[in-house]
C-alpha cells in the first residue's frame, strides 16, 4: 500500500488509472479541470494506456465517452456545474441505452452570477435520469468509490452508468493522505469490462429507434428503475468486498455515526458530513441525543436503510445543499416521503444551508441543530423548512 | 477508381418496409451506403428523417448496426466509437448519417470539433435543405428564395457553404455528391473509407415532400441541380479541389441549363420573383468562381 498526499481530483485520476480506463473524453471547467490534466499526463507519460479525446464541449465529452463505451471499452468523463447542464441531454441517453460508464462530478454552484464554489444543485439536477449517483465525504472515499462504481455499473444485475460526486475545492483541491491500492488488488476486485451489448460490425444491432409499442418503452423505464433498486445489493456487496481487500468500508448505501442510542438524526451527504461528525461529537458532549446518517447514494435512494434507522426517532434534521425552488431541498423530499411510505411518523425538518458555496462550519451546524432541537422541544417549531445563512441568521 | 453497377453487392442493406415517404432520397442514400461499405459500416444517426425512416423497433429497415443519438451529438459519439474500435482492433467504418440541420446548425460545434481533431470517421450530410422531419422548417442550408413553413415569403439568406467550411478545417477528404449520381457517391464513399482521419461528404438529396415536387422525380431533380450548376460535384483531397466528372461540363457556364428549369418543378419556389432568380443566378456564378480558385 502506498499513501500519497492527493487532492480529491487527483484521487479521481488515480482511480481511473487503476480501473484501466481505455477512453477519456473531457472538456475543461473549474473545478474539474485538474482531473483531466492529471489523466492526460498519465496517458502522455505512458503510465495509462488510454486514448484521451480533447473534445469541443461537455456535450461532446459525454457523447464521446458514451460512444466509446458503446463500442466496447471502459470509458470515463468528468465535469461540473454548467458543463453538466450542457451535457444533460446525453446524460439521459447514456442511461436509456444501458451502457455502463463512470463520470465524476465536482459539484459546483450554477449561475448566474458566476460562482465556482460548491453546492449540490448540479448533481441533484440529474436525479431522474436513471444513473447511479453517490457523493463522497473525503478523498479516500473518492478514490475507492470510482473503482467501486466501475464494478457496480458493469454488473449484469445493474448495467447503468454511475456518477461519483465530490464537493468543489473542499475535496477537489484539498490535499489529504490517500492510500493508493496496488494494481493487483484492483485487478482482483474489478472484473474485465462487461456490458449488455457492443456496437460492432459483427451484428446489425439497432439502438434507439422508435418503438412500435409504447408499453415496451414504458417497461424500459420500469426496467431502469428495477435495476436501480437491484443495484442496492450490488452496492452493499461492492462495499463488503472492498472492505475485505482494503479494510475500508463506507457502509454501502448509508453510513451511520453514533446512531445506536440516538433519538435525533442529522441527515446529510457530501464533504460537510465530516463537519457534521464534529457537530455530533460536540452536541453529544452537551447532552443532546443526536446521531448522524450520511447518505452516500442518492440513487438508488436508500429508503429502507434510512427508515430502519429512524423508525423510533423523535426528530430528523435533513441538511440540503441545494433547493428545488418552490418546494424544498431534494434530499429532504426523498427522506420525508420515503419514511412516510414505511409508515414512520417522525417530524422531519429541512435545513437549506451552504448553497452557492457559503461556508458552513461544524460549530454552525451544531448551532442550527440546537436551535431546531430546542424550539421543537418547546413546541415552538414554526416551519419545517429553514434557511440558514451562517452566523445566527436563521430564517424560518 | 470507377464503380461499375454490375460489380456492386447484391446484398440488401436497406430493407423493404421502411417508413420513408414515396420518392425519399434518404432511403436511396442509405441503400448506396450499404452498397459502398457493406458490412464494415456502423451508422450513427442523430435526430432527423432517418430516425423515422429506419422503421419501428424491434424491427429496422437498415440492415447495418445503427446507433441512434441526440440531435447535436453524432460526431462526438462517432469519435468515441472510432476510438473504441481502434483500441479493440475492429476494422469498422464509423459513418455519421446526419441531415442538414444536424450537420450545419445544431450539430455544427461537435462536427467542427471532430474535424479539427481529425477523428477517424466519415460524416455524410444528407442535405434535403430544410428540417423535413419536423415539417419543412428552414435550416442554414435552405437555399435563398425557398418557401418553408418558417419562411412563408421565401428565405432571405443564402445557403451556408458547408463543404468549403469543411475544407477550411484542413481535413484529408471533403466531397460533394448527389442522390442522382449513385456511382459517383459510392466511389467517393469508398475512397473516404480508405483514408484515415476525418472525411466529409455532402450528399444533395431533393425531398419531394418538402420541396413540393412529384415523388417520381427525385433523381431527375437531383440531376437538374447538377446540370443547372446549382449543385457542384467535386472532391477535395488535402484542400485541393477537383471537379468531378459529372459536373465537369458545367465549368463552362454556357453548358449549364437555366436555373428556372430546376426551380419551376418545385412548389417551394412557386412565388419566386424574377429579381430573386437573378440573385440566385449570381450566387451560382460566385460559387463556381470560388470553387475553381481552389482547383
Amino acid at each position: 500500500m502506498v499513501v500519497k498526499p492527493l487532492t480529491g481530483n487527483y484521487a479521481v485520476a488515480w482511480a481511473v488509472k487503476l480501473a484501466k480506463v481505455k477512453v477519456i473524453a473531457a472538456y475543461p471547467i473549474t473545478p474539474q479541470t485538474t482531473i483531466v490534466e492529471k489523466l492526460s499526463e498519465f496517458a502522455e507519460r505512458g503510465l495509462l494506456d488510454a486514448k484521451v479525446i480533447r473534445v469541443d464541449s461537455e456535450f461532446s465529452a459525454l457523447a464521446a465517452t458514451w460512444g466509446a463505451a458503446a463500442g466496447g471499452v471502459r470509458a470515463f468523463t468528468a465535469t461540473s456545474s454548467h458543463g453538466l447542464l450542457y451535457m444533460h441531454e446525453v446524460v439521459w441517453w447514456v442511461a436509456g441505452s444501458r451502457i455502463p460508464l463512470v463520470m465524476a462530478i465536482v459539484t459546483r454552484t450554477i449561475g448566474p452570477p458566476w460562482n465556482i464554489w460548491t453546492d449540490h444543485s448540479d448533481i441533484m439536477d440529474q436525479r431522474d435520469t436513471g444513473w447511479i449517483i453517490m457523493m463522497a465525504e473525503h478523498n479516500q472515499e473518492v478514490l475507492d468509490s470510482v473503482i467501486q462504481l466501475y464494478r457496480i455499473t458493469e454488473d449484469p444485475r445493474v448495467y447503468l452508468p454511475g456518477i461519483v460526486g465530490l464537493d468543489a475545492f473542499i475535496l477537489s483541491h484539498t490535499t489529504e493522505p490517500v492510500d493508493i491500492p496496488p494494481q493487483e488488488l484492483v485487478d482482483s476486485y474489478l472484473p474485465p469490462r462487461r456490458q449488455p451489448y457492443v456496437m460492432t460490425i459483427k451484428e446489425p444491432l439497432i439502438m434507439g429507434n422508435i418503438p412500435a409499442d409504447l408499453k415496451w418503452n414504458m417497461k424500459m423505464r420500469w426496467d431502469i428503475h428495477a435495476s436501480l433498486i437491484r443495484a442496492k445489493e450490488v452496492i452493499e456487496e461492492a462495499d463488503r468486498e472492498w472492505y475485505k481487500l482494503t479494510g475500508r468500508s463506507y457502509g454501502g448505501l448509508i453510513e451511520c455515526y453514533k446512531c445506536d442510542d440516538a433519538k435525533t438524526y442529522i441527515i446529510g451527504m457530501g464533504a460537510w458530513v465530516g463537519d457534521m461528525r464534529d457537530a455530533v461529537d460536540r452536541l453529544r458532549d452537551e447532552g443532546y441525543d443526536v446521531g448522524l446518517i450520511k447518505v452516500r447514494f442518492i440513487r438508488p435512494f436508500p429508503d429502507d436503510k434510512i427508515a430502519s434507522v429512524v423508525k423510533n426517532a423523535k426528530l430528523c434534521i435533513v441538511f440540503d445543499r441545494s433547493i428545488s425552488a418552490g418546494s424544498a431541498g431534494p434530499l429532504f423530499l426523498d427522506v420525508a416521503s420515503h419514511i412516510h411510505r414505511y409508515g414512520i411518523n417522525v417530524p422531519v425538518v429541512n435545513v437549506l444551508a451552504g448553497l452557492t458555496g457559503l461556508d458552513v462550519t461544524s460549530n454552525e451546524i451544531a448551532y442550527v441543530v440546537k436551535k431546531i432541537y430546542d424550539s421543537f422541544e418547546k413546541g415552538e417549531l414554526r416551519n419545517n423548512i429553514v434557511w440558514y445563512f451562517g452566523g445566527d441568521e436563521l430564517w424560518w | 477508381m470507377v464503380v461499375a453497377i454490375k460489380t456492386l453487392p447484391k446484398e440488401k442493406y436497406f430493407l423493404p418496409g421502411s417508413a420513408a415517404c414515396p420518392g425519399c432520397p434518404e432511403a436511396m442514400g442509405l441503400r448506396y451506403v450499404g452498397m459502398a461499405l457493406g458490412k464494415k459500416a456502423i451508422i450513427v444517426v442523430p435526430a432527423g428523417c432517418t430516425s423515422v425512416i429506419q422503421g419501428l423497433a424491434p424491427g429496422c429497415a437498415v440492415n447495418l448496426p445503427v446507433l441512434n443519438v441526440p440531435f447535436a451529438s453524432a460526431d462526438a459519439v462517432a469519435s468515441g466509437l472510432a476510438a473504441a474500435k481502434e483500441i479493440i482492433g475492429e476494422d469498422a467504418v464509423i459513418v455519421v448519417w446526419a441531415g442538414d440541420g444536424a450537420t450545419a446548425d445544431i450539430g455544427f460545434g461537435p462536427l467542427s470539433g471532430a474535424a479539427e481533431r481529425n477523428d477517424n470517421i466519415v460524416h455524410i450530410c444528407v442535405d434535403n435543405e430544410a428540417y423535413m422531419n419536423t415539417g419543412i422548417q428552414r435550416s442554414s442550408l435552405t437555399p435563398y428564395g425557398a418557401w418553408t413553413t418558417t419562411t412563408w415569403t421565401g428565405k432571405k439568406e443564402a445557403k451556408k457553404e458547408l463543404p468549403l467550411i469543411m475544407i477550411a478545417h484542413k481535413v484529408p477528404y471533403v466531397a460533394t455528391a448527389s442522390i442522382g449520381y449513385p456511382t459517383d457517391f459510392i466511389q467517393k464513399l469508398r475512397k473516404a473509407a480508405s483514408i484515415k482521419g476525418f472525411k466529409y461528404i455532402h450528399l444533395h438529396a431533393p425531398c419531394p415532400t418538402g420541396w413540393r415536387f412529384d415523388p417520381s422525380k427525385t433523381v431527375e431533380m437531383a440531376r437538374l441541380a447538377v446540370e443547372t450548376g446549382m449543385w457542384i460535384l467535386f472532391e477535395a483531397e488535402k484542400g485541393k479541389v477537383r471537379i468531378s466528372p459529372f459536373s465537369k461540363p458545367y465549368v463552362d457556364k454556357s453548358k449549364r441549363k437555366p436555373i428556372e428549369q430546376y426551380l419551376r418543378l418545385q412548389g417551394r419556389f412557386r412565388g419566386i420573383t424574377k429579381e430573386d432568380i437573378k440573385i440566385l443566378e449570381r450566387m451560382v456564378d460566385e460559387a463556381w468562381e470560388i470553387l475553381l480558385k481552389l482547383t
